[in-house]
């Protein structure tokens, strides 16, 4: 049998991408239905020489992870919905002070404590918002197993290509469900290593003067370069200042780093959306019974298309009205109130022709709830 | 090396008020980083949100000025990656002990090694003067502007309790006492806090009617003692200063060495549903 061939759960498969990546330093809090990512962490770090931590806290979980990114390695922690909400200080700080790190976060049902072991989708405002103050943030997630291993990759590149803190999305689905995955081989998915300053000793150091390209070596905590890290407004020393041009100046580099990348940080897949005249938008693991739908529609010769996106954040809006421009409905499946849904209407020329197929009860949305709303929209009747 | 430079000068005048404290810290620190002779490059400060934290812009170190109450969970991160640097950690005692109290018991309990230091005016400094958990029961500030009815922590005590394997105190007022005793805390191989009692004149001093920073200096001579003196034994009411806990206890770092070594031993068991592992 193939060795790299799997029947895991997905958590695990974001456990096995991360290490894929050179990831060796680990801090997290137990909570479901999370938990599988940092006990594998604690199994598999220490036989490789990395680095596990059970903190006190997701607070603690975040700040560790965010001094060992510091020191030069790649790092992660892992939660859920009530970890998340206590870790947005710390996310910002990460944002402003420009640390790569990667928090997944596998969402679970219900708001609050909600229903812990149920799944859920009500995090995507949250990952965008959830901390304090104006800024652009990075936001993946997947709705298999074969693509949370290449997102999960793919994560860890943009934290170093963009020296920022990335969101991986995930859900309990997702998280829990086991399903097949090949493991690429070592140099099968490119790697983006941490790009380092180059200053040599005793030359001024600016740590916070972006390269021509936009993008900002580091030096590491330990080497030669020595600088302070703040979550100030900093000028190019990394000092902290109040001078309106230094502030303005920060704070637009760090939406337009990101912004304006969207066409490159956008990961998405589509399903028959050539001729489609109504097409589904969906994502994680609602994507899997919205491609159902689909499929099964087509084979009787209906219409009908998926756009999967895998990048929430930044959303791709240029996308979403090119793919949708000659569609006649659009029908946004996800497991909340509606929050992609409003994204989705600000991207389309038609917004009046955008609707939602959800759940938030817990229980994943099925092919039947979407084939519903289907005839409801098409006058049908349930 | 000259203290000088172990100071960023280009970041000076600094932000403290004339007769702070918290200079006087920074500058017993120094003198013992001085005298142990540390290179620029092996030292990380890491500081929380205050007065207090300030100090990390000021010094020519690896630095990281964090997030209220927080400094001590990225020095865990920190010294965890990189063993081999040393981390001083000052903190502000609402810091350290309201916000960050939490971390604070967690950090002690574990014994990384690292040099804690609370800054402690008995007052949040930053935001203008509010009671912290050390004000103590009867003092005045902005948020009890009827007095205290809240009770202070020992910092001693409670690091004591939570497992720090060195616990020291002193106050601004005595200098040399404060340098020695953090130079004693930087080499120690565990946790160590270092509590040092210091003046915020701007608030504390005057809600208090404690008079100016030289006043202030005067109140913790006379009001503390070396550990175990006669004076203490005539009046209980004296603070005790000096190195109340030193002692030699596993260090977290060394300790997941060990873990190490024992996950790389290659093992050939059955688990429990039967399947071979190799790794
Ligand atoms: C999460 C959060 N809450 C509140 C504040 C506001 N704040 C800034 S400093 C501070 C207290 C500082 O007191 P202390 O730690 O004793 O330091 P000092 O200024 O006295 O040196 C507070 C409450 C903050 N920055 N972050
Ligand atoms: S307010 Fe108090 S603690 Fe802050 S700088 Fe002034 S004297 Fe020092
Ligand atoms: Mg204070």
């Amino acid at each position: 049998m193939n060795e790299n061939l799997k029947f895991i759960q997905g958590n695990e498969v974001c456990v096995e991408a991360a290490l894929y990546t050179g990831l060796d330093f680990f801090a997290g809090y137990p909570i479901t239905p999370s938990t599988e990512i940092m006990e594998h962490m604690a199994k598999r770090l220490p036989k490789i020489g990395g680095k596990f931590l059970q903190m006190e806290d997701e607070i603690a979980s975040l700040c560790a992870i965010i001094g060992a990114s510091l020191t030069g390695h790649k790092v992660m922690t892992a939660t859920s919905g009530p970890g998340f909400s206590l870790m947005q200080e710390a996310l910002g700080y990460a944002i402003v002070a420009e640390i790569p790190c990667v928090i997944v976060n596998v969402q679970r049902g219900g708001s609050s404590t909600g229903i812990p072991t149920h799944v859920g989708q009500g995090d995507v405002m949250q990952a965008r918002w959830g901390t304090h103050g104006d800024h652009a943030i990075i936001v993946m997630t997947a709705s298999n197993h074969q693509d949370v291993f290449a997102i999960t990759v793919d994560a860890f590149n943009l934290a170093e290509t963009y020296r920022t803190p990335v969101i991986l999305l995930f859900d309990e689905v997702v998280g829990h469900m086991r399903e097949r995955i090949f493991i690429p081989k070592k140099g099968e998915i490119p790697l983006v290593e941490r790009l380092r300053a180059s200053v040599k000793r005793g030359v001024d150091f600016h740590p916070y003067l972006p390269r021509e390209d936009g993008r900002l070596p580091i030096s590491d905590f330990g080497g030669v370069n020595r600088h302070n890290v703040t979550g100030l407004a900093h000028d190019m020393w990394g000092f902290p200042s109040d001078n309106p041009q230094v502030v303005h100046g920060l704070i637009r580099h760090l939406v337009d780093k990101i912004q304006n990348n969207t066409h490159k940080i956008a990961k998405y897949k589509e399903y028959y959306l050539q001729d489609a005249r109504t097409i589904l938008i969906s994502y994680g693991s609602a994507a899997r019974s919205a491609l159902h739908v689909v499929e099964n529609r087509r084979s009787r010769g209906e219409k009908l298309g998926l756009l999967e996106l895998q990048t929430l954040w930044p959303f791709p809006y240029y996308l979403v009205q090119e793919k949708c421009a000659d569609a006649k409905y659009v029908v946004v499946v996800e497991m909340n109130m509606g929050q992609i849904l409003q994204a989705v209407k600000v991207s389309v020329d038609r917004p009046e022709r955008v609707f939602l197929a959800n759940r938030i009860d817990g229980v994943f949305i099925t092919p039947t709830d979407i084939r519903n709303i289907l005839r409801l929209i098409e006058g049908k009747g349930v | 090396m000259a203290i000088r430079d172990y100071i960023r000068e280009r970041f000076f005048p600094h932000i403290w008020c004339p007769g702070c404290g918290h200079g006087m810290v920074l500058n017993g620190l120094l003198r013992a980083i001085e005298k142990i002779g540390l290179d620029k490059n092996e030292i990380v400060m890491v500081s929380g949100i205050g007065c207090s934290a300030r100090i990390a812009g000021y010094v020519d170190f690896h630095t990281m000025h964090t997030i209220h109450g927080r400094a001590l969970a990225f020095a865990t991160g920190i010294k965890m990656s990189r063993p081999e640097l040393k981390l001083i950690v000052p903190m502000g005692d609402g810091d350290a002990l309201a916000i960050g109290g939490n971390h604070f018991i967690h950090a002690a309990r574990r014994n990384m090694d690292m040099t804690a230091i609370v800054m402690n005016n008995r007052v949040y400094g930053m935001t203008g003067g509010q009671y912290s958990p050390l004000s103590g029961y009867g003092t005045m500030s902005t948020t009890s502007p009827y007095s205290n009815i809240d009770h202070a922590f020992d910092v001693v005590e409670l690091s004591v309790a939570a497992g720090a394997s060195f616990v020291g105190r002193t106050t601004t007022y005595h200098a040399k006492q404060m340098a020695d005793i953090l130079g004693q805390a930087i080499i120690h191989k565990g946790f160590s806090v270092v509590e040092i009692m210091s003046q915020c004149p701007t608030c504390f001093g005057r809600q208090n009617r404690l008079g100016s920073a030289i006043d202030m200096l005067e109140h913790f001579k006379e009001n503390t003692t070396p550990i175990g003196s006669k004076a203490k034994q005539k009046n209980p009411d004296l603070i005790e200063r000096g190195i109340f806990v030193q002692k030699k206890m596993p260090e977290y770092c060394s300790e997941y060495e060990k873990i190490i070594e024992r996950a790389m031993v290659t093992v050939h068991h059955r688990d429990r549903r039967g399947h071979r592992e190799y790794n």
